[in-house]
């Protein structure tokens, strides 16, 4: 049974639609890289994995529980689902520690103790110990990205979604966090990337999907994709993205 | 400017008017305070059911504060002390009229309480709608629950940013509280005015009645300074971000 499955989704705002149709699965173990132009509902099909974004139509499974229905506990599901933002949001007047904590305690019921010897085995491992103490506002873009995956592995999830992780970060910080990134793929993380990145894509996806104006337009093999996109949209736009 | 009069022996009640000054100072701090208290709690209550989806939550509070702060504060002072106990039913009209001690001062506290209120809560409604969605949804993410949202990032978060407007909302509380004189509680501008139809003194006795509101007021900025520093985040600038 796949991880996450998406059937027919399709989402409206208002009258204008931003996920048509789209039908895809991600398996355990499996790296997805998604890509498109921006509005083309990457960001939007990632987050109605874990419900943030309701959608009208189709059905999404994930972890063999049907998103959309009523009587699916949300807040048990994202539990088991990491996310990672394009803009960090860590909470701003947590320390480090008490960002990685704080749902520790409040969802999964771990000791206070407990968790803060997880989020220190965490943040040792994105390199990150140092600022255990510090406040988000006092680390760099690249820090807090590494201390928002910490957040989100402390969870133990069982799949992690990644939107647009590096796309508000500087040039020379993007490395880092991608390095984070290679490592939990290489590790067998069921993982779903919302990014540009395509020497990410190279390194690990295991599929690509593109997209393009809510559509699903590609959903091939690394090989394939990077060899001979099918579509012309996909050609153009990975022309633009390549070559500079 | 001859402030001798203050030690002179007050018309009644034994005292001296500096007395009756002091007793103004205890009543407009206790009005205001008393009245804080009702207009922090419920205000908060409902600048968060503001923010709600739940239109039988939001409805409610939405109403209560186009209400509140639509009807100027002496009308509600009015309504609280002449009209309230008529339009109960009767035995617990005849009892805010005869039976409560202090019939003056609790209407002046819940008139200026509740109108204060409508004012916290738009106040505490535009500091949590001012966070960031992406934070809501980052802290939803996670696996908390929307009420745990609120209690660890909304709240924590949206009090802190409005916390300058709210100190000016604290301040205007103890200003308000002259109003009260209107339906007969003895505070500050209320003895001052007294004091003044006695002696004459008015030009000192006002100077007086000023001084010591700038001095409360004062001691009230200070002390707001005193908790936002308290809570302030290390590398937060701003709001919002």
């Amino acid at each position: 049974m796949a991880m996450i499955e998406f059937k027919n989704v399709s989402k409206w705002y208002g009258s204008f639609q931003v996920l048509k149709d789209c039908t895809t699965k991600v398996e355990k173990g499996e790296v997805i890289v998604v890509c498109g132009p921006s509005g083309s509902g990457k960001s939007t099909l990632i987050k109605c994995v874990n419900g943030l974004e309701p959608f009208q139509q189709g059905e999404l499974i994930v972890n063999g529980q049907s998103v959309g229905a009523k009587t699916t506990n949300l807040p048990q599901l994202r539990a088991k689902i990491g996310m990672v933002f394009q803009n960090f949001e860590l909470f701003p007047h947590m320390s480090v520690t008490a960002n990685l904590n704080l749902a520790q305690v409040k969802v999964l019921g771990r000791s206070p103790e407990e968790s803060t010897e997880k989020s220190r085995a965490l943040l040792q491992r994105v390199g990150l110990i140092d600022h255990a103490r510090k406040f988000p506002g006092q680390l760099s873009g690249g820090q807090q990205q590494r201390v928002a995956i910490a957040r989100a592995l402390a969870m133990d999830p069982i799949a992690m979604l990644f939107d647009e992780p590096t796309s508000a970060l500087d040039p020379e910080m993007i490395n880092e966090v991608l390095d984070v990134m290679v490592e939990l793929a290489q590790e067998g993380m069921t993982m779903m990337c919302v990014t540009h990145e395509m020497g990410f894509a190279r390194k690990v996806a295991h599929r690509v999907i593109f997209m393009d104006q809510g559509e699903i337009v590609e959903d091939a093999t690394k090989t394939d994709f990077f060899g001979t996109p099918r579509s012309e949209r996909a050609q153009q736009f990975l022309s633009k993205i390549l070559h500079h | 400017m001859d402030f001798g009069f203050l030690s002179q022996p007050a018309f009644s009640g034994g005292g001296t008017y500096f007395d009756w000054v002091l007793s103004g100072i205890k009543w407009t701090m206790l009005v205001s305070i008393c009245a804080w208290v009702i207009a922090f709690t419920l205000g908060s209550v409902l600048g968060v059911l503001r923010t709600t989806k739940l239109w039988w939550l939001k409805g409610p509070a939405t109403a209560y504060v186009e209400l509140f702060r639509n009807v100027p504060l002496l009308v509600q002072m009015f309504i609280w002390y002449f009209v309230v106990p008529e339009i109960v039913p009767k035995t617990l009209g005849m009892w805010l009229k005869q039976g409560m001690p202090m019939p003056e001062f609790w209407s002046a506290v819940f008139a200026l309480g509740f109108y204060t209120a409508s004012r916290v809560a738009e106040q505490v409604r535009s500091g949590i709608q001012s966070i960031p969605v992406g934070q809501t949804h980052a802290a939803l993410a996670t696996g908390l629950t929307m009420p745990q949202v609120y209690r660890h990032l909304l709240l924590p978060m949206g009090y802190r940013i409005v916390i300058p407007p709210l100190t000016s909302e604290f301040l205007t509380i103890f200003k308000n509280s002259s109003v009260a004189l209107t339906i007969g509680v003895l505070e500050l501008t209320a003895q001052a005015r007294t004091i003044s139809e006695y002696t004459f003194r008015t030009f000192e006795i006002f100077t007086l009645a000023t001084v010591v509101y700038v001095l409360i007021t004062m001691a009230v900025t200070v002390l707001m300074q005193l908790v936002e520093r308290r809570l302030r985040v290390p590398g937060f600038i701003g709001t919002g971000k």
